[in-house]
């Protein structure tokens, strides 16, 4: 696989506020968010010749990329919406890169904003067939037999999984805009009422309105702007596809197969990273994704939480913002602006900031484990 | 759930997907006792849910086979959390992915015993249950020895 070597970067972040924000439509979270990250970067709506979007996934509309467009007031020689659920945050991404290299475009807005907490959300509506028959409704029962099976295979605990929800909000009380900021302990974790069992309502995120873009452009372009530039050196994808109960190991993630590419791709490997952004819908994904990005052995993953080796400061920080189950629910997008700040040293000085960090990885995922996206990213220059 | 409520069963029946020309015979199975799977003719291969052709080979040439109604508990859950009004006398009540002996893993409930008494890995068997006068719904019991 041809590598990136620093080619591309990411240049503009930006999002709008999380939790309940009501007032802000779905188009709102978007260019609310692209016009955040454009002033980030120093750029305008006037050099944007790319808009790639994620469809809302609360009301699933569709041509939504061209919606934004024209709500920005651009006429884009590049438009796409992509639907790999919250693996579309770096599908988009790589869609961006093949863009800029087949000479289609050279600033590319990426985005996904949505409302689900005070907007619509039609597209969760019951369904019908065997799931709906046998009472399992919505993704948290979904996810829960995956948790399941994890404890049945390999001895994981309540404990180690109340230890996620604890770790990532302990990171959360260290940001001021998390949703959840107040510090969460184990026995509170025990309290919590039973949602699917084995989850507590605390093994899930939250249900969150926000809107989060990022800005992909060349090294070349990017030379000139008001940011360090932070560079994608690894992209990797994997779907385990099939419907998660037909699955052949409902233990085991895209991420084996999607950071083996982005691992490949970028010449970097697990202990080069100084951090990782890990998708965390649920207590149980972090677990699996460790595993199966290699960090720790197969079934391990719940040791290395009750270690507190992903802990700030730790050996591997992991969700330094809160993550979706403390800073905001929204599928993703927020883990990757919260990578390219902790790259450009945002933090400095305080508890928050990564010292050091030269190399982080992002993971995406959607669906119930049915698909995956990495990424890999440096501040340092080739 | 010890046995899907009485007094629910037009509220799950609701939930029943109308048989279309494909799976009819998979519910017709169901209402009579008893589980029918389809089966390709080419490669031998056991699905679920029905289809026109096979997923593991593509061949169109497939069968009806009266399984053994015999399968093991490959995950499950127990729901505590009001979702839908159809299951509200149910709660807390167990959802079961269970890995059918013949292959297909199909999505139901163990009922006859208390969700926190299942176990991952314990045998079950098909014990469809009626929830209209037309049709009849999938739930496993514990194996018999």
């Amino acid at each position: 696989m041809k590598g990136l070597q620093h080619r591309y970067c990411i240049v503009g972040v930006g999002n709008t506020a999380y939790g309940r924000n009501p007032g802000l439509s779905q188009l709102g979270h978007n260019v609310t968010a692209i016009r955040a990250a454009l002033d980030d970067a120093g750029l305008t709506t006037a050099d944007v010749d790319g808009v790639l979007t994620k469809t809302p996934t609360s009301t699933f509309p569709g041509l939504w990329s061209t919606r934004v467009a024209e709500a920005l007031r651009i006429v884009p020689k590049v438009c796409a919406t992509i639907d790999q659920a919250g693996a579309s945050n770096i599908g988009l991404i790589q869609f961006a890169i093949g863009a800029i290299e087949l000479g289609q475009a050279e600033v590319v807005v990426c985005s996904y904003g949505d409302n689900p907490a005070t907007g619509s959300r039609s597209s969760y509506a019951a369904p019908k067939g065997d799931a709906a028959l046998a009472g399992l409704f919505g993704a948290p029962s979904a996810y829960a037999m995956a948790a399941r099976r994890h404890m049945a295979m390999y001895g994981t605990t309540h404990e180690q999984l109340g230890n996620v929800a604890v770790a990532h909000r302990y990171h959360a009380s260290l940001n001021p805009n998390a949703q959840f900021q107040d510090p969460l302990t184990l026995e509170d974790y025990h309290n919590s009422r039973w949602l699917a069992e084995p989850f507590h309502l605390v093994d899930c995120c939250p249900v969150s309105d926000s809107g989060a873009a990022w800005i992909v452009t060349t090294e070349e372009r990017a030379k000139a702007l008001k940011q360090p530039p932070v560079y994608i050196e690894g992209l990797g994808q994997g779907h385990p596809a099939w419907d998660f109960h037909r699955r052949g190991d409902l233990t085991v993630s895209g991420a084996r197969v999607s950071g083996e590419a982005a691992f490949r791709n970028s010449g970097l490997g697990p202990a080069d990273m100084d951090f990782c952004q890990i998708y965390d819908c649920f207590t149980i994904v972090p677990l699996i994704t460790l595993e199966d990005y290699g960090f720790v052995a197969k079934g391990e993953g719940g040791s290395f939480y009750e270690e507190k080796r992903t802990h700030l400061g730790g050996e591997l920080p992991v969700n330094t913002s809160g993550g979706l189950l403390s800073e905001t629910g929204m599928p993703g997008p927020h883990l990757i602006i919260e990578a390219v700040r902790q790259l450009r040293g945002a933090y400095a000085e305080t508890e928050r900031q990564v010292e050091g960090a030269e190399v982080g990885l992002v993971s995406q995922q959607g669906g119930i484990m049915t698909t995956h996206a990495t990424m890999v990213l440096t501040n340092q220059p080739a | 759930m010890v046995e899907p409520q009485t007094t629910d069963r037009s509220a799950k029946a609701a939930l029943l997907p109308a048989p279309t020309e494909v799976d009819a015979p998979f519910w017709a199975g169901l209402h009579e006792g008893e589980l029918r799977l389809q089966r390709c003719t080419a490669c031998q291969f056991y699905q679920y849910p029905p289809e026109t052709f096979c997923y593991e080979c593509g061949s169109t040439a497939l069968e009806w086979k009266v399984a053994n109604g015999l399968g093991t508990v490959y995950s499950f859950i127990t729901v505590h959390q009001r979702y839908h009004a159809a299951f509200v006398d149910d709660l807390p009540y167990n959802v079961s992915i269970v890995e059918l002996d013949e292959g297909p893993r199909i999505l139901s409930n163990v009922i006859g015993m208390p969700s926190e008494s299942v176990t991952v890995g314990m045998r079950v068997q098909a014990s469809p249950r009626p929830l209209t006068e037309e049709q009849s719904a999938l739930y496993f019991e514990r194996a018999e020895g």
